[in-house]
This record gives C-alpha cells, structure tokens and sequence, in this order.
C-alpha cells in the first residue's frame, strides 16, 4: 500500500488549439518514508508535477491520493491550505516583510501556547542559531535561508515534503552538505519527501526511488542503483551519467561489440540490439602490463583536465571492425598520445530497449 | 534595504574614479547645488517672511478661527479621500492584475485613463451635471475619482512584481485566500501605498479648481482668494507658511509608514510566472464595479463635454481664440518642460553615478519642494519680484522658473531611471577614446537617456497643460492658456464656451496618459 499516488495525472497549459500538455499521464507510487526524486531537463514538467501535488493547480485528469484520501479526481479538489504537504521552493520563498520568528511562525496558529518553543525548537531542528529568529530573510545566506524554509514548512508537522530545486541556487560546496542536512532532518522527522531536480547526481545521491521524467511523462522509476545500472533506453542512460553505447549481437547471454564478446545481462537473441557500458566498467592499460584479454586500441589524442583527461582512442577488434571511442580516464599514469594499450570490460552490458 | 546597499557599492567606485576625474564631479555637483538652491527660494521666502513680520502678527494670522476651519477641511478631505482612492485602487489592481477579469488589460487602461482629464474638469463636469453638488462630500467625491490612478499605477505595478512563490508558501502553510491577501499580498504593497497615498494627499493639499467648482475651501483656495483681495499681503503668506507645515506633515508621516522594511525578492532565479485568480459567480459584480468607476471618473466628463459642445454648436468654436490659446499653453509648455530637464540633469547624474552625503542632502531638498503647492511657489515668486526685482514681474522668465521649480521632482525621475540603464563603461570608454569628461557625457549618457528625458518633459508639459494657480499669478499679462481660457469661461458660468478648451487639454493629456501607462507597465517588466 502505497503512502502517495498519482494516477494518471494530466495538465495542459495555453489557448484552445494551441494546448502544451506539461504533464502527460503520471502514475507514481510513493511509500511512506521514502524519499523520492523526480528529475528531467528543464521543462519537462517536474515543476507542474509538483506544483499539482501541493494544490496549487487542478489537474486535467487523473487522480492524487494522499494516505487513503483523495485531494484531486473528477470530483475532488482540496485547495493547498488544506493540504498536509509542506513546500521548500527554490529560493526559499521567505516573506521579504517578516522575521525569521515569523517566518517560521507563519504556519503556526498566533494564539498557540507553545508557538515560541516551537519556533525556537524548529530553528534548533535545522541547524541555526536561536539568535537568528530576530533577523530579517536578507541578512541571511542563500544556505540559511533555505534552512529557514524547511524550519517553516516542518512547522505545520506535514505528512508530505515538497522540494522544488531547494538547493539548485546554493554553490557546489555548499549543495552536497545542506543535502546531507535536509535528508538527514527529514529523516528524523519521518516525512515523505519528493524532491524534484535536474541534477542526476542530486536525485542519485538524495533519493531511495528516483523517476526520470521527460516531456510530461515518466520514463522509468526505481531504485537509484536500478536506474543507473539497468536503465530503460538511451535517453534516461545519457540522462543519469556518462555512458557508452554500443551496437551489439546478442547471443547466447553474450553481446558481440566493438569491445570484443561482452557478457550481458539478456538471454534473448538479438541481431541488432544497443547496449550499455558505464565508463567505470572499462579497463585501459598500457605496455608490458598489458593484461590478456579484451582489444587493442591506440590513443589518438589526449585533453588534460586537472584530474582527469579525456582520451580518444581508435579501437580495432579480432572480428575485423573498427570504430573510436572517448574515454575519461584518471590524468595519473594515462597512455600518451600513439602509444597503444588494451582496453578490458568488467562486469556486464546492460540491454538498452 | 538594497537601495543603499546598492549606492554604497556604486559610492565605493564612484569614489575610486574620482581621482580619475575631479573636474567633471565638480562641475556637475555644483550645478546640482544652485539648481537646489534655486529650489529652495520659495519656501526659504515663506519662512522669512513669516519672521520678518514678527510673532505677534504672525500669531494672530494664524491661530485664528478661520485658520482653524481650513485645517479641519482640509484634514476631512485627506482621511477621507486618501484611505477611499487606497481601497479602490488596490481592489481595481488586484482584479486587472491578479485575476481572470474579462478584458483586464482594457479595463487597466480605463483605470488610468481619468488622468488625462484635469481635475477642475472632472468637478467641472460633475457640478454642470448636478448643480446642487458642493461641500465635502462632493470634494471627496471628485477627488477620489480625479486622483484614484495615482494610487492604482503603482499598486498594479507592485502586484505584477509580486513573487507568487510567496503566496505559494503562505497557501502551503495552511493560510486560505483571504489570509494570504492580508498576510503575505496587502503587506507588499506597502511601499506602493505609501507612495501613491503620499502623491494623492500632496495633491488635494495643492487642488484650487476643483474645490472652488464644489465651493469646499482649503488652503489653497483661501490663499488664491486672499491674494486677489489683498495681493501678497501677509495673510496670504502665513496662509501658505501653513500649507508648508501641512505638507511637510504628510512627508513625515508618509516616511513613518512606510518604514524601513524591506520588499524585494529574497534570494535569485527568476520568479514564475503569475496564475490568475479564478473569479467564478464574482465575475458579474466585480465587471459592474469597474462600469461604475468608469462611468463615473469617464463617462461623466466626457458626456459634459459632449453636451456643451453640442448645446454650444458652431459658435463656440472661435478659432482665434483657441488658436491663440494653443499657441500661448505650447510656448509655456515646452519652455517650461525644456527647462526642467534642463535643471533635472545634474541631479539625476549625481544621483546614480556620485551617490554620497551630498546627493542624498540635496536629493531630500528637491524631494521636499516638490512637494510644495504650486501656490507657494507662485506666491514667493510673485513677493520676491515685486519686492526686489520687479522688471521681472509677470515675465516669461518667471513663469517658466515657476514652472521647473514645480515640476522639477518629475523630470528627475524619469531621467534618473534612463541614466541607471546607461552604462558607465560607456562613458569610460568614450574618455578612453580621447573625449573630455563633459564631452564623453554628453556623447553616451545624456544620449542614451534621451528616452527617458522625453517621457519627463512629456510628464512636466502635461503638468503645465493642466496648471491653472501658478499661471494665475504669475504668467505676464495677457496670457490666457487653454486652462485659464476654461477658467474665465467657467467663472462666467458659460460652460459651454468653455467646452472647447476642455476637450482640447483632454485630447492633448490622453497621449501623455498613455505613455504613463506604458512605463508602468515596462517599470513591470512587461
């Protein structure tokens, strides 16, 4: 039994005849506890997918249940304010003409007799200073003011966290450790969480099920492990990481490639099939310590990056085809430009649809 | 607050070209200095007076009954008439702005359309149409309906900047629609309220037309009344020493209300775009509310016109006359407006690219006399010639001064909005081609604020389209403008003589009001 779930969830935006379908048919099961994220390039419709679960817009068709209740059918709405879903948007969304107090108040009914332990408590829970509850949003930074949001969303004790890009406008450092923060606050908390984002790496790292979505639509869901190793087809393998792609014969669970016979993880027999090695599965070694195994490649150029460099290399197999490929490796120890080496595969393909 | 923020980040590298060029600062920090100077005559005028002619008659001009009624009029007027043009102007905005209104952007533009029709116009119209009208509830009345877009301009213009990821949060926080308004929406709008409020306030204090078809006195009023029985005896200038405290009144309680909160968007990333407010079975009422107003701030003018014009037939047009008239308010306009901007320049150059202790002292002065009725300043002037320089009495030159002084705040704005969007490596880089300081001005920032110096001397000629007080008394002998051709007209009851005049100074403000309407908009970002 699932804690969310969307079904069939459409809405289209624009004129008569001229209508943009920003979310297409969605079905999503969300477990309770579970922290899902939803992530697609921009404008793919994460935001709108969002923005129909908090309340804010009524959808075409299709159904949202929350725990039993519906919030949204044919002939349901229950309106954002009363809903027990709690929002973190982008920017933090703090009101510009309140104090942090208020702030995180906002949610709190104003005769509430703890309303001021909650609030000192709330801003604890987030990791801030009690002595910030009197200062005004902009004399905080981007990564205070996004902890103040969570503070004032949690106030409402929702059973449902929304977070809308939360830390997309943090810097890089700075993203990875209020991530770790946020979940870790969420967790405790015990709140079912969606995030969305356009950050692979973010959704990879945040979530327990991620959805990849593209033009309205869900391509696949899973486990972030899942996804990355066994994606659907090109788009969501490209979209999740560096990835080579390859045409193969598969036969007998074994894929005939460019890299020689590759085991995959497909018995079916297939004559002109795609799959999918993730960088980390590919060997390349140079001279004397050349292992057995696997084709010789040359190196035709090198792009030094710091720690990495990016390598082309011109493969040539037994079976008498040849093809280039681009490889980053680690910068320390990589073949120079016209040496030759031996490129290995470890692991195995993964079948692409 | 960012504003400052943002100047002390411009003073700091104002600061390190100052070495670079001394000269030019200089230059234009003077001019900006006798500008102010300038300025501030009138009331440095008023005040000595005032103590020229001693405490005890001073005391006894003042706090005498009649003073006494003026000031309760004129404080009926502003608590009633502000708060009416603020509620009306925020529910206008937030229907043209904010909801599924059937032709809101219409609708919007009628809303701001009753500006191009002067105020005595408007009570003209109003008091032809029902004779009995006087007093202050007609006052009110007209005043709401004559100054109500000053209030709306900037309120839609606030509401359209909102950030909807505000009301998002508020509606995400357990707060229904009428919670977020009052809770998130109406305390945004402050900045815009005050404002608007403050022009509004500014402006009934300044009215004389309107208030003398009503037959509802005020300062203003009394003080026209005074100077033409008793010239600029000292009645008049205590009458208008005050006016100057009821202003300045205004001014501070305007700058405790609005505080020093600040409004702007907390954080960066672009905000989404507005969902309009579904109005459902409310649709009906609320399209009748925005016939109603339109009728009434529109309609009721327009339909006088109309009806003199056709009451008057042919013969009311007497071309000569009108021609005359046009060409005398052109002369005085475009001087008047060529002037201002003229005078509006150092300042607003300071003020963006030299912000400091200076600008902000002479920004306050400018901002103060701004705000001071035309009739002040036509009674300094008029004291102060014929006091000390009389040749100039009732001359072009004086009018014209008169003119900038009052209309001088109108000028800077604008102007000061097109130089913020020039720039200054533009200037930079014309100096590092080889052209002196004042030259490379001139050849990239005044060019380039070209549009905006425009708008300002449209805004201030539609200011002196529509000045009756100050060309009253102070404009050389024999002028007669459209206004004070109306005005002669309309004293002798012959409305329909008067028609005429006032179609031409309605026709000729519609394009100005349209242009106010487009940089609201574009003030918007839209």
């Amino acid at each position: 039994m699932s804690f969310l779930e969307l079904s069939g969830l459409r809405k289209s935006y624009g004129p008569v005849g001229a209508r943009v379908a920003a979310v297409d048919g969605v079905d999503l099961a969300v477990a309770s506890g579970g922290r899902t994220a939803i992530v697609g390039p921009s404008g793919c419709g994460k935001t709108t997918l969002l923005r129909l679960i908090a309340g804010f817009e009524r959808p075409d068709a299709g159904s949202i249940e929350l725990d039993g209740t519906r919030l949204a059918g044919p002939d349901a709405f229950v309106p954002a304010y009363r809903r027990p879903i709690g929002l973190v948007a982008q920017d933090g969304a703090l009101f510009p003409h309140l104090s942090i107090a208020a702030n995180i108040g906002f949610g709190i009914a104003r005769d509430a007799p703890d309303r001021q332990a909650r609030i000192a408590e709330l801003v604890r829970l987030v990791g801030l200073d009690e002595a910030f509850l009197q200062r005004r949003p902009h004399q905080l930074s981007g990564g205070q003011q996004q902890r103040v949001a969570l503070a004032r969303a949690l106030a409402r004790k929702p059973r449902l966290m929304l977070l809308d890009e939360p830390f997309s406008a943090l810097d890089t450092g700075l993203r990875a450790s209020m991530r770790k923060a946020v979940a870790g606050v969420l967790e405790a908390a015990g709140v079912t969480t969606i995030l969305v984002t356009h950050d692979q790496a973010e959704a990879l790292s945040f979530a327990d099920q991620v959805a990849v979505m593209r033009a309205g639509s869900l391509i696949q869901a899973g486990t972030p492990r899942d996804l990355y190793l066994r994606p659907r087809n090109r788009m969501v393998a490209e979209f999740l990481g560096e990835a080579i792609i390859l045409p193969a014969r598969i036969e007998d669970g074994r894929a005939h490639c460019l890299l020689g016979v590759v085991p995959v993880d497909s018995t079916v027999r297939h004559e002109a099939a795609e799959i999918l090695l993730r960088p980390e599965q590919i060997g390349l070694e140079a001279g004397a310590a050349a292992p057995a195994g696997g084709v010789d490649v040359v190196v035709t150029d090198s792009e030094f990056s710091g720690p990495t460099c990016t390598l082309s290399v011109r493969v040539a197999n037994g079976a008498g085809e040849a093809g280039a490929l681009v490889l980053r490796r680690a910068a320390a120890g990589a073949p120079e430009v016209g040496t030759s080496a031996r490129l290995t595969v470890s692991g195995s393909a993964h079948l692409l649809d | 607050m960012q504003a400052s923020a943002d100047s002390t980040l411009i003073a700091a590298s104002a600061s390190s070209r100052q070495s670079a060029a001394p000269l030019r600062l200089s230059w234009i920090g003077l001019a900006a200095v006798l500008v102010t100077l300038l300025a501030l005559i009138p009331l440095g005028f008023i005040l000595w007076v005032t103590v020229q002619t001693g405490w005890e008659t001073a005391a006894a001009l003042i706090f005498r009954p009649r003073v006494g009624e003026l000031l309760v009029n004129t404080l009926l007027l502003e608590v009633l008439a502000v708060p009416a043009c603020a509620a009306l102007s925020v529910a206008l905005a937030w229907l043209t702005e904010r909801s599924d209104l059937p032709g809101a952007r219409l609708w919007a533009w009628l809303c701001v359309a009753p500006l191009a029709v002067p105020a005595f116009i408007h009570s003209y119209a109003w008091v032809t149409i029902v004779p009995g009208l006087n007093g202050l509830g007609a006052g009110v009345l007209v005043s709401v309906l004559a100054y109500f877009p000053f209030l709306y301009l900037p309120v839609s213009a606030a509401l359209r900047r909102l950030d909807p990821a505000l009301e998002d949060a508020a509606a995400a926080l357990g707060h229904g629609p009428w919670s977020v308004f009052f809770r998130v929406v109406l305390p945004q709008l402050r900045l815009a309220l005050c404002g608007g409020a403050l022009l509004v306030g500014l402006h009934l204090l300044a009215e004389y037309g309107l208030f003398v078809f009503v037959r509802f006195d005020t300062f203003t009023t009394a003080i026209v009344d005074q100077f033409q029985s008793t010239f600029n005896g000292p009645a008049a200038n205590m009458l208008a020493g005050v006016l100057i405290a009821c202003c300045f009144a205004l001014l501070a309680l305007e700058m405790l209300a609005r505080g020093d909160e600040r409004y702007a968007r907390v954080g960066s990333g672009a905000a989404r775009r507005l969902v309009p407010a579904s109005l459902g079975r409310a649709t009906w009422p609320c399209l009748l509310l925005f016939a109603l107003v339109t009728l009434l701030s529109l309609g009721v003018p327009f339909y006088t016109i109309a009806r003199w014009l056709w009451a008057g037939g042919l013969q009311v047009w007497r071309l000569d006359e009108i021609s005359a008239a046009l060409g005398h308010t052109t002369v005085l306009a475009l001087g008047g407006a060529l002037l201002a901007t003229l005078a509006a320049i150092p300042m607003a150059w300071l003020s963006i690219r030299a912000p400091g202790r200076l600008q902000r002292v002479l920004e306050g002065c400018n901002y103060m006399v701004g705000a001071l009725p035309g009739v002040v300043v036509a009674l300094a002037l008029v004291t102060l010639t014929v006091r000390y320089l009389l040749p100039l009495y009732q001359t072009l030159a004086t009018i014209l001064v008169a003119y900038m002084l009052m209309f001088l705040p109108r000028a800077i704005i604008s102007l000061r909005a097109s130089i913020a969007q020039a720039p200054v490596e533009l200037e930079q880089a014309a100096m590092n081609l080889g052209r002196k300081p004042l030259d490379a001005l001139w050849s990239t920032t005044i060019r380039l604020s070209a549009p905006g110096a425009a708008a300002g001397m449209a805004l201030v000629a539609l200011g002196i389209l529509n000045e009756l007080t100050a060309t009253q008394m102070l404009a050389p002998n024999g002028t007669r403008t459209l206004a004070l051709a109306f005005w002669a007209y309309s004293g002798e009851i012959d409305y329909a003589a008067a028609a005429p005049y006032a179609l031409i100074m309605v026709a000729a403000s519609l394009p100005l009001t349209w242009l106010l309407y487009v940089q609201s908009k574009k003030m918007a970002g839209q």
